[in-house]
């Protein structure tokens, strides 16, 4: 049961913030609430009246609209276009572009969400694409906004213009529903706020509780949110990375000239939105996309020159960042995912046959190491949690002897309990003297683990900078800009100084 | 560990700029060896005799007439020529121009070498050519109604059989070549409708559900046409023809007046549709979704377009289309119903609708060029060519394995191509 008896109002001009975890079961809700699922019991009531919608069409009539987390936009059509879709409106039996055109503009202009109706949807960068996501919505004379994590691919700066934007709506009268579990921008711009965990309403709370109180409330007990960690004791350079040049699946240049270095002992950090490089540097590093120009080395062993099975065979653990598609083999048992890079060597098999024996002996030490909760090792991955299955992919990619560890994305939808797990893993790994690559959009994550931040914007390195450096200024290199002062210095990892001290949230 | 300890391997440092062997430039490489082969090749067989090319069904009055080697080699230059610009990197602007120029040199060079001491009959080589295409072009239409929202349909071949043979059943039955095309759609349908509930609704696998189809309705008018066709030919299996029409005036426009004004319902009816369709597409309601539901399902179903209802519309409007598609074979092409009669026309149809980038005027243009391979065929073995007739009926499954291949620019299908729509 993804929701349990929940109950949930939200005012005329209210910023309502739903407040949980991933699987907390927010998304199900909302998707009720906007037709896309129906709800066993219960009921819908808008503006005192009971409703039942049965898809989109009839929540969009009551005057409810619904930004998706994930974009609900067709790439190759327009702007105009895609906020037409579904509405249309037709001159003699043709659709009236220039209508269409002409309402884009005039909503774009009087909420402030800037847009051109000519332009594709897939050359807009993901800011855009949203705005064109709130404008469709506001097109269709909406009440009832549903935000569903709308800041999990925008930079800090672009979240501010999401905030202010959100105000402008609500003074207009409007009511949000912002689906979100970050804290910091819930406190920011919620009037009330609704706690969900395990799909029941946990508590409601006003913006000025405390952040740990939330988060408390959030996950059912008293959490960390800070990664505890010593000041890294950084040794020889185990990852370098010089030129790396590399492209993305269209041909498009999508690293540009990196240069990068990693110790032993001592976490390097990645912070960028989405989409600017950190993919593909990772998978170049990884042999799993070829490199134009450039070379990247561990421990002077040249991996371009390599496969991905000898790059992690010579000591370089890999968490990919999409889990499903690349991480673990859903319909495979955990024991089977967790020997996944080693089933044809002994003890666990050769080129013949696969000891299931020496498997399933090393898969209940790992599961057990690792707090996998799994009801046996004969389970399929599938039907995990996306907290267990990191938890495997993590097990594995670390059982074997490391010198460099790469973690993408290591705990995208992935419960605050694991997170804490996995982030002191990661930190231990470090301990050990192993070099370890952190990429990851979640700029909370980055600041809590790195021992040195790279920013990376548009395949470029913008600058190397201390954990400790202030949030905006981290916020304006991920929007690119570097500002003229001494700003960015480069940072090394010699002289790095006691990094827990500026906290995660 | 096994330790690969292999030494710092060297890596050739390429270029970070465009790589120089581009696109244009392997288009150009491809275009040169076909300018040489034209040259050199048909150059030296062909007859040094004057090839004529006429208006006229007979070797009078020739419109067009060259020596046969001259024109070869002539041909073959521009052919090489063009290929040369291309691979020098030249006028990339016009880049498609000079590609179609050497594939037209080249088909020309060609002609003279199989046309010299003989003539071509030019009207009859275009309307052939046209009559040849028109079921492709049915065909591939319905394709691109199906899979522009996302429904792949590979059963072209058996909507094409059963319009075929509900055409020459019914149409003899009623004496009516009216009602033999209209059951022909019919025929369509009803194996659009199978596809349909299959992959719609069953969601079961569309490519293979398109194959069984095609073997489902092989064998159902196989069966039918032993049974009840070929024992009772008088009462079942002959069908009126399909009337040509003349339009006053028109019709005496030299060349294009006797091939579109003077000819059958089912070749203007081919071409309006692709008029029709490349508007519908484009600029209606209806298209719009349709695109939408082929591209991105759950973000149509978002803003409340039924996403499967639009779906089993296009398929039955696609099996509509390809079912008369089939009555060409039975009411135009040879007046009766036989075995397997379409011969795999409707996978040339699904080849035209790859070529033509699953779009109703490219489909229409890949229509036409494989109608005319197959006119060009039947020309070379009448005259008794050298070249086998096989290696043209060959070129609309090459012609497609390039273009997948992607050499010609960019083929992208519907992103949603194929996948069931399930709502999670």
């Amino acid at each position: 049961m993804a929701n349990d008896h929940i109950d949930l109002t939200v005012e005329p001009g209210e910023v309502h913030a739903l407040l949980g975890e991933n699987g907390a079961g927010k998304s199900t809700l909302m998707n009720q609430l906007y037709g896309l699922l129906q709800p066993d019991e219960g009921e819908i009531l808008v503006d005192g009246e009971a409703r039942t919608f049965r898809s989109p069409r009839d929540a969009i009539a009551a005057g409810i609209g619904m930004v998706h987390q994930h974009f609900m936009l067709v790439p190759v059509f327009t702007v105009a276009e895609n906020i037409a879709l579904g509405s249309e409106r037709t001159r003699l039996g043709f659709l009236d572009r220039r209508r269409a055109r002409r309402e884009v503009l005039e909503v774009s202009e009087r909420y402030g969400l800037p847009c051109d109706p000519d332009a594709l949807v897939e050359n807009l960068p993901v800011g855009a694409q949203q705005r064109v996501e709130i404008v469709k919505a506001l097109t269709r004379d909406v009440d009832l906004l549903i935000l569903d994590e709308p800041t999990a691919v925008l930079t800090p700066q672009e979240t501010e213009e999401l905030l202010t934007v959100m105000r402008g709506l609500c003074a207009a009268g409007k009511s949000i529903v912002f689906i979100t579990h970050k804290l910091k921008e819930v406190k920011a711009i919620a009037d009330r706020i609704t706690v969900i965990r395990r799909g029941q309403t946990v508590g409601t709370a006003t913006p000025d509780t405390p952040e740990d109180e939330l988060a408390a409330l959030m996950v059912g007990r008293a959490v960390s949110l800070e990664v505890a960690k010593e000041p890294a004791e950084p040794g020889r350079e185990v990852l370098s990375i010089t030129g790396l040049v590399v492209d993305d699946d269209r041909g498009v240049r999508a690293v540009d000239g990196v240069d990068l270095t990693v110790r032993a002992g001592e976490v390097l950090g990645i912070a960028g939105v989405q989409g600017n490089g950190q993919t593909e540097l990772v998978e170049a590093v990884m042999g799993l996309r070829p490199v134009r120009t450039g070379s990247i080395q561990v421990d002077n062993e040249d991996l371009t020159a390599m496969s991905t099975k000898q790059i992690l065979r010579s000591g370089v653990g890999y968490v990919p960042e999409d889990r499903s598609l690349d991480g673990v083999v859903k319909e495979f048992t955990v024991a089977e995912n967790l020997v996944l890079d080693q089933y044809d060597r002994e003890p666990y098999g050769n080129a013949l046959r696969l000891d299931s024996a020496a498997v399933g002996t090393k898969a209940r030490e790992l599961v057990d190491e690792f707090d996998i909760r799994a009801s046996s090792t004969g389970t399929a991955v599938g039907t995990l949690s996306g907290g267990n299955q990191q938890k495997v992919v993590v097990a594995r990619e670390m059982s074997r002897p490391l010198r460099l560890f790469i973690a993408s994305q290591p705990t995208r939808g992935v419960d605050v309990g694991s997170i804490e797990f996995i982030h002191g893993r990661i930190v231990r790994e470090r301990d050990v003297g192993t070099a370890v690559l952190v990429v990851s959009s979640e700029l909370d994550e980055v600041v809590g683990l790195a021992d040195r931040i790279a920013v990376m914007y548009r395949g470029k390195v913008l600058a190397i900078v201390p954990p400790d450096t202030p949030r905006d200024k981290l916020g304006l290199l991920m929007a690119g800009i570097t500002g003229d002062a001494p700003a960015a210095p480069v940072f090394e990892a010699g002289d790095s100084p006691a990094s827990a001290d500026e906290g995660t949230e | 560990m096994t330790g690969v300890s292999t030494a710092t391997v060297e890596r050739p440092e390429t270029s970070a700029a465009a790589p120089f062997w581009d696109r244009q430039r392997r288009l150009g490489v491809g275009v040169v060896v076909i300018g040489l082969l034209a040259v050199v090749l048909f150059g030296a067989l062909a007859p040094s005799e004057t090839a004529r090319f006429t208006l006229s069904d007979d070797a009078e009055g020739a419109a067009f007439s060259i020596n046969g080697q001259l024109g070869a080699i002539l041909f073959g230059v521009i052919a090489l020529a063009a290929g040369g610009v291309l691979l020098a990197g030249l006028w990339r602007r016009f880049q498609t121009s000079m590609l179609s120029l050497g594939i037209l040199a080249f088909v020309l060079s060609f002609l003279c070498w199989q046309v010299a001491g003989k003539f071509l009959p030019l009207v009859d080589t275009v309307s052939g050519t046209l009559e040849l295409a028109v079921p492709l072009i049915l065909g591939a239409l319905a394709g691109v109604l199906g899979e522009r929202s996302g429904v792949i349909n590979v059963a072209i071949e058996g909507q094409f059989l059963m319009g075929a043979f509900f055409a020459a059943l019914v149409g003899t039955m009623a004496t009516s070549v009216w009602a033999g095309l209209f059951s022909a759609a019919v025929g369509g349908v009803i194996i659009a409708g199978i596809l349909a509930v299959l992959a719609i609704r069953y969601l079961v696998d569309q490519t293979v559900v398109g194959i069984v189809l095609n073997l489902l309705a092989l064998g159902v008018t196989g069966f039918l046409y032993e049974r009840l066709m070929q024992p009772n030919a008088q009462s079942y299996n002959q069908p009126p023809k399909m009337p040509e029409w003349r339009i006053p005036g028109l019709a005496d426009i030299p060349v294009v007046g006797p091939v579109l004004f003077d000819t059958n319902l089912l070749v203007w009816l081919a071409l309006i549709l692709v008029f029709v369709v490349h508007f519908a597409l484009t600029r209606t309601r209806w298209g719009l979704r349709t695109r939408a539901v082929g591209e991105h399902p759950t973000a149509a179903d978002t803003v409340g377009i039924r996403v499967r209802g639009l779906r089993y519309l296009n398929v039955l409007l696609g099996g509509l289309i390809a079912g008369a598609g089939g009555a060409y074979f039975t009411l135009v092409a040879t007046g009766s119903f036989n075995k397997n009669m379409t011969a795999g026309a409707g996978f040339i149809a699904l080849a035209a609708l790859i070529f033509g980038r699953w779009t109703p005027f490219g489909a229409l243009g890949a229509a036409l060029f494989f109608g005319f391979a197959q006119k060009l065929a039947t020309y070379l073995s009448a005259v008794g060519s050298p070249v086998p007739s096989q290696f043209l009926n060959m070129l609309p499954y090459l012609a497609t394995i390039v273009a997948v291949a992607g050499l010609v620019g960019r083929v992208r299908a519907p992103a949603a191509d194929g996948q069931p729509y399930v709502k999670s």
